[in-house]
Order: C-alpha cells, then sequence, then structure tokens
C-alpha cells in the first residue's frame, strides 16, 4: 500500500524504522492506543513520540504520567540521553502529574467524573502548544478509583476531548499475556480504531523484542512484528527500516576481490554495492577470502570496516600477517577498522543496530561480516532472516561492497540454513569445497551465483600459502564434487554428448 | 482556624451544585464557623488543580487538619464525608440491628 491512497494523513513519530511500517506515521488528530506487557518499551516509545517532536519537528507535547512520578520518568530516560528537564524548563514539554499520591487516603462518597483530568490536559495543552499528547500507563489509574465503569466511560471522554484539541496521542497500556486480550481493564474498548503492540519475548532463549501495528482504522499500515531495539542514543531503532528505505542505484563498476584470479572467475571482480557470500566449511579459507578482500581496499585506498564474530582481534591480526596482510598498519592508516564481537553477547538485532553504527561512524566503502553462521547460532529462523534481511537492506542503501562469510557443518557438500537465507539476497555466491581425491584432500573453489554478470561455471582448484589464496585450473575429469562425492573418471566429448542427447537416438 | 478545606468541581453543573451545597451544609452542621472553605472551578483555574493534582470532580481537599486528605464525590454520602473530616469513627452508617 502507497501513502497514495490514506485516506487520512499522518504524523511522523520521530522513529523512522516505525514511521515505515506505520506507512508515514501515527493518524493524525486521533488517539493511538500502544499495548504491552511491563517492560515492552512503552513508555520509552511514547517518550520518544514527544521528545522526536521537540528535537526533529518543532512540535511541542504533553505528557499525563498515570503511573510514574515525573522525577522518575525523567530519570528512566535519561540513560538514553533525553533532557526531559530541559524541554519542561523550556516550555516545549508539559507534564500532567496523575501518579499515585503516596500520602493521604482518598475517600468515595458520591458520584464523581474525571473532568478536572481533562481541564489539566487541556490547559496543559494549550500552554505549550501541544499538538503530542502521550497518556502513560492508563491503567494505574483504576486502583485509584474504585468505580471501573465510570473511569472507563470518562477515558472516553478524554479521548473525544483529545480529538476535539486537534492533538495526536498515545495511550500506552498494559496487558499480561504477550498474546492474550489487547488491554487490562477493557480499556482498548474505547479506543479501539489504533492499536499498536510491543512485545518482550524468549526466542530461542534469547530476549527478542518487537512492534507490530495491530490496526489504523481506514489507514494503511505493514503487517506482522518488527524487531526494534533500545539503546542510546536513538532510543528504539525498528530494524528493517533500510530494507524500506531509498537504495543506492545499482553499479557497473566493479572492486577487486583480492585475488586476480577470482576476480577474472566472475568477470573482472565484484560489482559496487553488491554483496558477495563466502560459503564453506571451517579451513577452507573464508577468512582468508576477507583478508585479501580488505587488502585490495586498502590498496586503492578505500576504507573498509570488519566484523569478526568467530575469531579474536589478535587470532585475526596474527592469522592475516600469515598471508601477507598486515591488518595493523591498515588501521593506523585509517583505512580499516575491527571490530570483533562475541555473538552471543548481545541480541540480532543489537548486533545489527551496532554494525549500522559502526558503519555510519567510520563510512567504509567495504564491509565484511565473518562469520554470518555464527550470528545465527542460538537464534530463531525467523530473526536471522530479519537480520539478513536487514544487513542487505543497510549494505545497498550505503552502496558498500560487501562480503560475508558462512561456514558450512558439513566438510564436504550441502548447505547450511544461514546459505539458504542468504542465496536470495546476495548477489554473488562463492562456494569452498573439500575435496577428497585418491586419499588426497584437496580444495576447490566455483563461482555458483554473479548477478548481472557472466562467469566462470568450472570448480577450480586452489592452495593457501603465504601468499594467500593461489587459484589453479579447474578439476578434471572429477565429478560431484558439490554433491560431496566427487569422482574420478575420464569422460570424453564425445561420450558426454552422446549421453545427453541419448533419448534422440533411441 | 481549625479546618481549611478546598472543594474542586467542574463549572455549574448538577454535580458541581450537589457538592458545594453538601459540603457547606455539613460544614455549617458540625464545624460550626471554625472552618475556611474555598471553592475552585477547575475550568477557571486548572493550574491549581495541577498543583493539588486533582485527578476526579468533585474532590474536597482537607488540608488541615493534617493528615492531608481526598474526598472525592458528590458528597452523597454524607457518613464518608464525615469520616473524611474525622468527625465519626467509621465510614460506614452505623445501623440498628435487626430483629
Amino acid at each position: 500500500m502507497s501513502a497514495l491512497v490514506n485516506a487520512l494523513d499522518r504524523l511522523a513519530v520521530g522513529i523512522d524504522g516505525f514511521d515505515a511500517i506505520a506507512d508515514g506515521g501515527l493518524p493524525l488528530g486521533r488517539t493511538t492506543l500502544v499495548a504491552g506487557t511491563a517492560g515492552s518499551g512503552k513508555t520509552l516509545f511514547g517518550v520518544q513520540f514527544l521528545v522526536s517532536g521537540v528535537e526533529r519537528f518543532d512540535q511541542n507535547g504533553v505528557i499525563v504520567t498515570f503511573e510514574e512520578a515525573p522525577r522518575a520518568l525523567q530519570q528512566n530516560v535519561l540513560s538514553i540521553g533525553w533532557d526531559l528537564p530541559k524541554h519542561v524548563r523550556d516550555n516545549r514539554i508539559a507534564i500532567v502529574d496523575v501518579s499515585p499520591e503516596p500520602e493521604g487516603a482518598t475517600i468515595e462518597a458520591g458520584h464523581f467524573d474525571l473532568t478536572a483530568l481533562m481541564a489539566r490536559i487541556e490547559h496543559a495543552v494549550n500552554r505549550v502548544n501541544a499538538k503530542r499528547v502521550l497518556l502513560d500507563a492508563l491503567g494505574a489509574v483504576f486502583p485509584q478509583l474504585s468505580d471501573n465503569v465510570v473511569i472507563r466511560r470518562e477515558l472516553h471522554r478524554i479521548a473525544v476531548g483529545l480529538r476535539r484539541l486537534g492533538v495526536t496521542a498515545l495511550m500506552t497500556v498494559e496487558r499480561s499475556d504477550e498474546y492474550g486480550a489487547i488491554a487490562r481493564f477493557g480499556v482498548e474498548e474505547f479506543v479501539a480504531d489504533n492499536v499498536i503492540v510491543m512485545r518482550n519475548q524468549l526466542e530461542a532463549e534469547r530476549r527478542r523484542r518487537t512492534i507490530e501495528v495491530l490496526k489504523f482504522r481506514g489507514a494503511s499500515h505493514r503487517k506482522g512484528e518488527f524487531s526494534f531495539t533500545i539503546g542510546a542514543p536513538d532510543g528504539i531503532t525498528v530494524v528493517p527500516l533500510s530494507s524500506i528505505g531509498s537504495n543506492q542505484p545499482p553499479s557497473g563498476d566493479r572492486v577487486s576481490t583480492g585475488n586476480g584470479e577470482l576476480d577474472d572467475m566472475c568477470g573482472g571482480g565484484i560489482f559496487e554495492n553488491s554483496i558477495a557470500l563466502v560459503s564453506g566449511a571451517t579451513g577452507t579459507g573464508k577468512t582468508l577470502m576477507v583478508a585479501e578482500f580488505m587488502k585490495a581496499a586498502v590498496q586503492s585506498r578505500e576504507r573498509a570496516l570488519l566484523f569478526a564474530f568467530e575469531e579474536s582481534r589478535d587470532q585475526l591480526i596474527r592469522n592475516a600477517a600469515s598471508w601477507g596482510v598486515d591488518y595493523e598498519r591498515a588501521e593506523r592508516l585509517g583505512l580499516l577498522r575491527i571490530v570483533c564481537r562475541h555473538p552471543e553477547s548481545i541480541g540480532l538485532e543489537d548486533h545489527l543496530v551496532a554494525i549500522k553504527q559502526e558503519t555510519e561512524a567510520f563510512g567504509p566503502q567495504r564491509l565484511a561480516i565473518d562469520s554470518m553462521s555464527a550470528l545465527e547460532r542460538g537464534t530463531s529462523a525467523k530473526a536471522f532472516r530479519e537480520f539478513v534481511i536487514g544487513i542487505t537492506g543497510h549494505v545497498k542503501a550505503k552502496g558498500m561492497a560487501a562480503m560475508f562469510t558462512n561456514t558450512t557443518a558439513m566438510l564436504v557438500g550441502r548447505e547450511t540454513i544461514a546459505e539458504t537465507h542468504m542465496s536470495t539476497v546476495t548477489d554473488s555466491i562463492f562456494l569452498l569445497r573439500y575435496v577428497e581425491l585418491c586419499g588426497e584432500v584437496r580444495r576447490g573453489i566455483a563461482v555458483l551465483k554473479m548477478r548481472g554478470s557472466q562467469h566462470d561455471r568450472d570448480i577450480r582448484e586452489y592452495s593457501i600459502g603465504a601468499n594467500g589464496m593461489t587459484i589453479r585450473g579447474p578439476f578434471e575429469s572429477v565429478n560431484g564434487i558439490l554433491a560431496g562425492a566427487p569422482t574420478r573418471g575420464r569422460i570424453t566429448e564425445h561420450d558426454r554428448l552422446s549421453t545427453m542427447f541419448a533419448h534422440s537416438y533411441a | 482556624m481549625d479546618y481549611v478545606l478546598t472543594l474542586y468541581v467542574a463549572g455549574q453543573s448538577r454535580l458541581s451544585q450537589d457538592a458545594i451545597g453538601r459540603v457547606e451544609t455539613i460544614c455549617e452542621d458540625h464545624l460550626c464557623g471554625k472552618y475556611q472553605l474555598e471553592v475552585v472551578d477547575v475550568f477557571e483555574h486548572p493550574d491549581m488543580a495541577e498543583e493539588d493534582k486533582i485527578l476526579a470532580t468533585p474532590t474536597l481537599v482537607r488540608r488541615l487538619p493534617p493528615p492531608l486528605r481526598r474526598i472525592v464525590g458528590s458528597m452523597s454520602e454524607e457518613q464518608k464525608v464525615l469520616f473524611g473530616l474525622d468527625l465519626v469513627e467509621r465510614a460506614d452508617p452505623v445501623r440498628e440491628p435487626e430483629f
């Protein structure tokens, strides 16, 4: 759905990834419910809505806090780097404090309504000329007063009142289950038009945060759950951001893989703004190919960024040196940056955000990730697919030439899940395989795919030495290498042709 | 002055007028001159409502004597209002035992 068919205008939240899945933002002038379990990030989403309003769109806002006292709320978002007290001092944000009073019990003696609250909200909206309003933790009002029916009716009146004020509002409300009723206390009944659900669930023993636009009445949005991360200084980052954003146009220019023979095999190098996948078993030379790729970048005075998830920095530098690649010198020249991370240390979404932040900061023309399979360990297939889509989208948006490695589980032949997820999004695939011939282990390389270019169809033998990878001629008279069961047999051209067309003689 | 009270109401609604009338009556009957009652319309003074964190209307705030106490509602349940002002021992009306 494109923005053109939207009957409603939108108000950008200021979280790029979210505004993309929401087809532009929240329905303008309406109230949207944000439901989530405790700790799902609702309040942060709401506060970011207001802070972005002030800092990015010059729109002021009002926070109505039902649960946390203003001081606690301000303290909690300070770690992200949001200076709420400053915005309050500058009259950009007003806070209406409805948090429970620690002292002084409330006694109910007859009918009541929440007109006082509405008057306070309206006063605050007028005072700072607010366009955005956050009502945080609506459920916290229920224990303060006994008559839930009255509270629901009154909150409905407030929702109507907000619409009259012309503000775009978010109401956060707690829910008990990730996939149960939308909200506690039946709150969704009066603002059911627009609902966002935030989740924080355990998946394959890792925390995974997602956000979903459940519905926008009369307005388009993307469906399904999207991963997000929380961190300074961006607050909430919704992950598949770059797959939606605009891409650099495909480039016809090529860059070297760092290996002349391999460049020849793929018709003159890999394209700028493309992704090459190097797939092979352990010890076949994937990290070496990355080293050569990095070296080629440095030689042509381009910046290269290497993410290593399998080896420590020392190991990496030592190994590269054994192939004649001096990583430390390249770093001193400011042309290389190496980031070593433990794959399990943080979630996949966090890795993706970190990779994006590093590329933004360093501005590399080339990117290498060694390896994707290390990142895939212990994640769900869905989360990994999202990661792959996110990272490929980012590479394309930045116009980088990227090389990713993938370790196959089998020493010979066959593929892993990483390959199946990645093969459709990568532009080139290089296969590295062990070949057992006459009791000897040899190595073979093949260019399986080269999008937009002719390439060598042969499986060539290569060796690894002090000068890196040396690619030789094709394996002659060997079949079944890719299947993992090579057989040697001398087949003449005549024999081959006659088997291919055997049926036509029948 | 023994009692300092503020009654928050919303405009001239029936609820407001009922609450004002009942609070005035209770004060006259039970506090006989030893009180100060201020009636505040939240539409006219939302800043005061903000200051006192008033959520519902009508709300009677007992500033003195301490502790601070809020009584919410139309004040139709007189026993509860009296309890909130520490003028009776219990919030429930005392009923004659039935046989």
